[in-house]
């Protein structure tokens, strides 16, 4: 009992994690001793080769898998991370995300030489301070490594297996986003203001989840996925506690996807942040969260699953109509995108629901956490491009979110209207786009599991929110501007090439979806 | 040669067309393109029809698309996707012709290419032969057709679009978890699969075939459209140019029943029989509601696309009395009616570009300044009230032998349409030409295009676009076994399907 047993951590399996958080670590450095001048630049490039190495080990990783029972990968860390196919499926998506956010991070075109960041966040809005940081054109290059450090985060919390690391993971992936969402240089208050409303429902919902751990803990008597599988298959006379330590973690991870109850804090932030940080947090921050939650739902929970699956179908339902109901109401694009990435967690909640014992799925049939890899991946590079769009719109006033200011756009400049109506569309999952292969593909799982009641909700929710994304279609392109017509600013070749990339994935994915469906469905399921 | 991907390129062909109308820049030239690439599928598909079809011998192509799906790029071209492709490929490029000016107006590119696309959208429904790859164009229609209705028209069109693309969204989505149910029924009888035929060999059980009926039905019945979800027809009709309504209602909704056919009672015979009474009794709602509203419309695009759901409830009617008259009848009813609704909207449509206004009440005598005009309403007003010798008739009369047979009171409430179909035939002509002759009405508060004081009676492109139109009418009229040869080896299976499934004789004959 005594002896110190050293752990043997798999350098190997864990290389991606190691690449970012040394390139995070390293990018610090810079901040402190690089020159102010030379610093946007070296950090950009030490950003994306960073990203991209750890892209290049993460297929490296993914290519060597070994088996695992009936699924590949590996449990490494000390039994703390769990590296199987879902996991460097998800550390790609994530990585490929974020090489597109850097590249938005990046763009200086669009504010006239300077970032979409604030020269001097310390500076109070209004004040001397913040003028002469704006006459001097400074910039807060320290948005790269924290950066860095949330992708960290992230590729922890899809690969955590167990709950110490999740909670870990999670904080992580959050306090670094707290910060870069107050860290808008244009409506500063606005910002701030969401910061702090992220932050602080933050901290209230990982309370909650910390508190569902230790019961939880209690309950198995370990915070490792496989024993609290054990334990929930073993008969134990716990079940309240079980019960109540299940629903308390949710809470945390429902919190993050933005899930009904739990969204209050979603549009406030997806407006008030800088529109680049909401691109690549709306991305990957729901990829990253759902790949965690279905690891713990479906490795440490999925004998309890009788208890969860109906309420995780309540909450797909709000979601849904919710997200859905709001979306219409709101007056503003980026509000309006922030509601309907509610109603699109509710879908891929929908898709959650399909989990089934590995004897009742059919050979050739696609599985529920195929299904929800893809959704995530057609989601996250269609919404990246929409916000990234919307942050070309511009007025005298700096970027313009106001609907009614996006009138006669289509005349205005037909080619940015054109993409944006093609993303709408893709995220109304219209045939022959990306969103509705999707769509399909969770709605089948939701629907072979047996929970139909909620696939038919789920459709017709769909039909709701057609008619939201129409507006916008309608505005740009058949309304008359009222006033001066709104103005598209010609970003530089970063932003173009980022909407390039995430238009063209939307794209092909709508068109040729076979290829990434079986990569999906060949990574296989979670290892226990 | 037989490997050779004739289907395949007959999509592809407006596709590219639409694409190249989109991309030339000179206005004249788009317009030239447009109608060159429709000319060229028109001449693609006669092509594939005189010489590598028969009817014994359907053309098929088949590639696997997303196995994980289970689906593919499978099209198929027996008798019944025949005379429907050729219906569609004659009608685009008259269509094209018919708006050469109008597109002027708006963006003749944005209007020429979603045309082709619509074109090419319809093409790909009727010969898909794979269920996932019919909705996923089934859908996908609904874009161009969208953009069609609220890029150009009246001054409600963007609010008529939308109450359009709503509707059928509606409908397909419901359709959507049939489709969805079909794959996981799929998947547990094994290897999933959404090619008609291995659809057709799965065993499902009542439940489960009512269930994907409906879900298909419903779709089908919006699309028609069929009473009581028919609402979105008239508002479209009445902001949409009168060409766009050509091809919405005359080749667009004939995917509603084809799809009757195709997937309702090929798939789901024994549901269809299961549900035969409450359709026909839809089917006859819409018949005879249908030519009430349009004798009392006012706006003459309005009357004429409400007659279309008097027709559409006939070609629905055929369909689910399911018995050979009823079935051919309702197979050519689609083509007849494409021919002959296309001809009135487009006669419609050169009248209120010369009267200034679509409302009937405000035209009188116009027989005297474009008798030519008169004439072609006329005979186009005649077909759609089946004058006998005018190609409606046949496919009419076929229709209502079927339902006699099915059971006489159905047959006798099909027969009173014939005489509201006259009655908003013959008095919207007299109302309209006949009477002293016209005052020109200057402007209405619709913001119709304004009246040309001198237009002559029709102009040369007017001509060339009725006459094929007219000459089909009067040539399929007298002559229809062509189009009945060509549809009966489908309409024989379904009557065999269904009767051998379903006890149907019994149903109807209660």
């Amino acid at each position: 009992m005594n002896t110190f047993s050293e752990p043997t951590l798999d350098y190997v399996e864990l290389l991606p994690l190691l690449i970012v958080f040394g390139v995070g670590l390293l990018g610090v450095l810079v901040e402190a001793f690089g020159r102010r001048g030379a610093r946007h630049r070296v950090q950009v490039g030490l950003t994306l080769l960073g990203l991209l190495a750890a892209l290049g080990a993460t297929v490296w990783v993914g290519l060597d898998l070994p088996e695992h029972g009936s699924a590949r990968g590996t449990i490494a860390g000390a039994g703390s991370v769990a590296v199987d196919g879902p996991a460097v499926f998800v550390w790609a998506t994530v990585l490929v995300l974020a090489v597109l956010g850097a590249l938005l991070f990046a763009e200086r075109e669009l504010e006239g030489g300077v970032s979409a960041f604030a020269g001097q966040a310390a500076a109070l809005p209004g004040t001397e301070a913040e003028r002469r940081a704006a006459s001097q054109g400074l910039d807060h290059t320290e948005v790269y490594p924290l950066m860095m450090f949330s992708v960290l985060g992230m590729m922890l919390f899809t690969a955590a297996n167990d709950l110490v690391t999740l909670f870990v993971a999670l904080e992580i992936m959050s306090l670094p986003l707290y910060l870069l969402c107050g860290l808008a240089r244009r409506r500063r208050l606005l910002s701030q203001e969401a910061a702090m409303k992220y932050f602080l429902l933050g901290a209230f919902s990982s309370a909650f989840m910390l508190y569902g751990s230790a019961l939880l803990y209690g309950y198995a008597g370990s915070v490792d996925y496989a024993r609290i599988h054990e334990a929930v298959a073993g008969d134990s006379q716990n079940d309240t506690m079980l019960a109540i330590g299940v629903g308390l973690v949710l809470v945390g991870l429902l919190f993050k996807v933005g899930a009904v109850p739990f969204h209050a804090w979603t549009p406030d932030v997806y407006q008030g942040a800088p529109t680049p940080v909401t691109a690549f947090m709306s991305a990957a921050t729901k990829v990253a969260a759902f790949a965690a939650l279905l690891r713990l739902l479906y490795v440490a929970l999925e004998g309890h699953a009788w208890v969860w699956q109906p309420v995780l179908g309540g909450v797909a339902v709000l979601s849904m109509v919710i997200g859905t109901l709001m979306a219409i109401t709101q007056s503003d694009v980026k509000r309006m995108l922030a509601y309907s990435a509610i109603a699109h967690t509710g879908f891929l909640l929908t898709g959650v629901l399909g989990l089934k014992t590995a004897g009742a799925v059919s050979p050739d049939e696609i599985t529920s956490t195929q299904a929800v890899l893809f959704y995530l991946l057609t989601y996250g590079f269609t919404t990246l491009a929409a916000f990234a769009v919307a942050s070309l719109v511009r007025d005298g006033g700096g970027e313009t979110g106001a609907l009614d200011r996006w009138a006669g756009l289509g005349q205005a400049s037909p080619l940015v209207a054109g993409l944006f109506s093609f993303l709408l569309l893709a995220l109304a999952g219209i045939p022959l786009t990306s969103g509705f292969m999707g769509k399909w593909a969770v709605f089948e799982v939701a629907a072979s599991a047996g929970a139909w009641p909620v696939v038919v909700i789920a459709v017709l929710t769909s039909v709701m929110a057609v008619w939201l994304y129409l507006r916008v279609i309608v505005s740009m392109w058949f309304t008359a501007p009222q006033g001066p017509a709104p103005s598209v600013t010609v970003p530089s070749l970063l932003t173009s090439a980022a909407i390039a990339v995430a238009f063209a994935v939307s794209l092909v994915l709508g068109l040729l979806p076979g290829p990434v469906l079986d990569l999906a469905g060949n990574v296989g399921q979670f290892v226990r | 040669m037989n490997d050779f991907p004739w289907l395949t390129v007959l999509v592809v062909l407006p596709i590219l067309g639409a694409l190249a109308s989109a991309l030339v820049a000179d206005r004249d030239l788009t317009k030239k393109v447009g109608l060159g690439f429709s000319l060229l599928t028109a001449a693609w598909a006669v092509l594939v029809a005189t010489t590598q079809w028969s009817p014994s011998e359907h053309l098929t192509e088949t590639h696997a698309w997303i196995p994980a799906f289970g689906t593919h790029w499978a099209l198929g071209l027996d008798g019944l996707s025949l005379v429907l492709v050729l219906m569609t490929v004659v009608l685009v490029p008259l269509v094209l012709v018919a708006s050469w000016r109008d597109a002027d107006a708006g963006r003749p590119r944005a209007f020429f290419a979603w045309a082709l696309l619509l074109q090419a959208a319809s093409l790909l429904v009727f010969t898909a032969t794979d269920v996932f790859l019919f909705y996923i164009v089934f859908e996908f229609s609904l874009v161009p057709a969208y953009f069609l209705i609220s890029g150009f028209g009246g001054a409600g069109r963007s609010r008529a679009a939308t109450k359009f693309l709503l509707f059928q969204l509606a409908g397909g989505l419901v359709m959507l978890a049939s489709v969805v149910g079909l794959y996981a029924l799929s998947a547990q009888a094994g290897e999933p699969s959404y090619l008609i035929g291995d659809l057709a060999a799965l065993e499902l059980s009542p439940t489960a075939q009512r269930w994907l009926f409906v879900g298909f039905f419903f779709a089908f019945a919006v699309k028609a459209p069929l009473f009581p979800v028919h609402t979105w027809l008239a508002d479209a009709t009445e902001q949409a140019t009168p060409p766009v309504s050509v091809l919405l209602v005359c080749v667009l909704d004939k995917i509603g029943t084809y799809g009757m056919i195709r997937f309702c009672l090929g798939l789901f015979p024994d549901a269809s029989a299961w549900a035969t009474p409450v359709v026909v009794t839809m089917a006859l709602v819409s018949i005879i509601y249908g030519a009430f509203l349009a004798i009392g419309q006012d706006n003459l695009l309005r009357l004429v696309g409400l007659t279309s759901l008097s027709h559409f409830g006939f070609i629905v009617l055929g369909i689910f009395v399911a018995n050979d008259a009823g079935l051919q009848g309702a197979a050519i009813y689609m083509v007849n009616h494409g021919i002959a609704t296309a001809a009135l909207f487009l006669v419609a449509g050169f009248l209120v570009k010369r009267t200034g206004t679509a409302r009937i009440s405000q035209m009188r005598g116009w027989e005297k300044r474009a008798p030519l005009l008169a004439g072609g309403f006329l005979v186009a007003g005649l077909a759609a009230c089946s004058l006998p010798g005018l190609a409606p008739f046949v496919s009419e009369i076929l229709v209502i032998i079927g339902a006699f047979e099915h059971h006489w009171l159905v047959g006798t409430v099909a027969v009173l349409a014939i005489v509201l179909a006259a009655v908003y035939a013959l008095w919207t002509y007299q109302r309209i030409f006949t009477g002293p002759g016209p005052e020109l009405v200057l402007d209405d508060a619709t913001e119709q295009p304004a009246v040309e004081e001198h237009r002559p009676d029709v102009g040369a492109k007017e001509v060339g676009v009725l006459v094929p139109l007219l000459v089909a009418l009067v040539l399929f009229g007298f002559w229809p076994q062509p189009l009945l040869d060509a549809v009966q080896p489908v309409t024989d299976q379904m009557v065999q399907l269904v009767g051998r499934t379903g006890p149907l004789a019994e149903g109807g004959a209660q």
